[in-house]
């Protein structure tokens, strides 16, 4: 105790609060909204142009590459952000022993959502 | 009240149950239940692309769970809610600018959000269900 002391409050504030997080959870919560603005307008929109179509035509769709990498784009953008909105509305409501595997849980189900996403998309493409 | 548990711990803040509900506190919770919603949205996306990527007959079968009105008022409150996501975002964004903070441009912005999640949620499902 007597060694934290020397540290000056700056240095002691690093590790603490907003200094030591919250701050960059901020940016990457801003940085994957704005990504997520075009992007799903641009999956609305193809959805509605493609209301209509068959099978075919949607396997079609996905499968040009502009549309492969806009839809593995958005699930990544999506569920990062889905991750740390989640994880905002965890640290806010749970207090108990139950908040960390509830965060593990809930950080795991997105990345396994979005790997399951892209997952999906790649075999459309390959298989055709 | 002296000595009493309500006393000793006092009410929490905020006091959300004697507030009475505005349409700032309001929209405050809804882009949060909205992004909730817009979540679990997400996993329908998914598991559409999985019955995509299944073939055409996992593809239909996914359709046609869909059709059903169950399906259909999911998918309405699914678009409203992410409708109010993203205008409320883009009203949080530019707050995160500095911009808009005077009360009266807060009332202005929160029923702009409002009127905008209704009208694009409408205007996909009009030209949705014409083409």
């Amino acid at each position: 105790m007597t060694r934290r002391r020397k540290l000056s409050p700056f240095v002691r504030s690093q590790a603490r609060g907003s200094a030591r997080e919250g701050a960059g959870h901020w940016w990457r919560e801003r940085v994957t909204a704005v990504a997520l603005i075009p992007l799903t307008l641009w999956f609305f929109a193809s959805i509605i142009a493609h209301s209509g179509s068959d099978y075919s035509a949607v396997i079609a769709w996905l499968r040009m590459p502009s549309s492969t990498l806009m839809m593995v784009l958005l699930l990544i953008a999506l569920f990062y952000h889905t991750a740390l909105g989640l994880q905002i509305i965890i640290d806010d409501y749970v207090h108990s022993a139950r908040k960390v595997p509830a965060l593990i849980i809930m950080r795991l189900g997105c990345l396994a959502l979005a790997a399951a996403g892209t997952f999906a998309v790649l075999r459309i493409v390959i298989r055709g | 009240m002296r000595g009493s548990t309500q006393v000793k711990y006092g009410p929490k803040s905020p006091n959300i149950q004697i507030y009475r509900p505005q349409l700032t506190s309001v929209l405050s919770i809804a882009n949060r239940i909205s992004g909730v919603v817009t979540s679990v949205g997400a996993v329908g996306l998914v598991l559409w692309l999985l019955a995509a990527a299944a073939g055409p007959d996992t593809y239909a079968f996914a359709l046609w769970l869909l059709s059903f009105l169950l399906g259909q008022i999911g998918l309405l409150i699914f678009t409203f809610f992410f409708f109010l996501h993203l205008c409320g975002g883009i009203r949080h964004l530019i707050w995160d600018a500095v911009y808009g903070f005077d009360l009266s441009t807060i009332y202005a912005s929160g029923w702009v959000v409002v009127a905008a999640s209704v009208v694009l949620t409408g205007a996909a499902w009009i030209v949705f269900a014409v083409s």
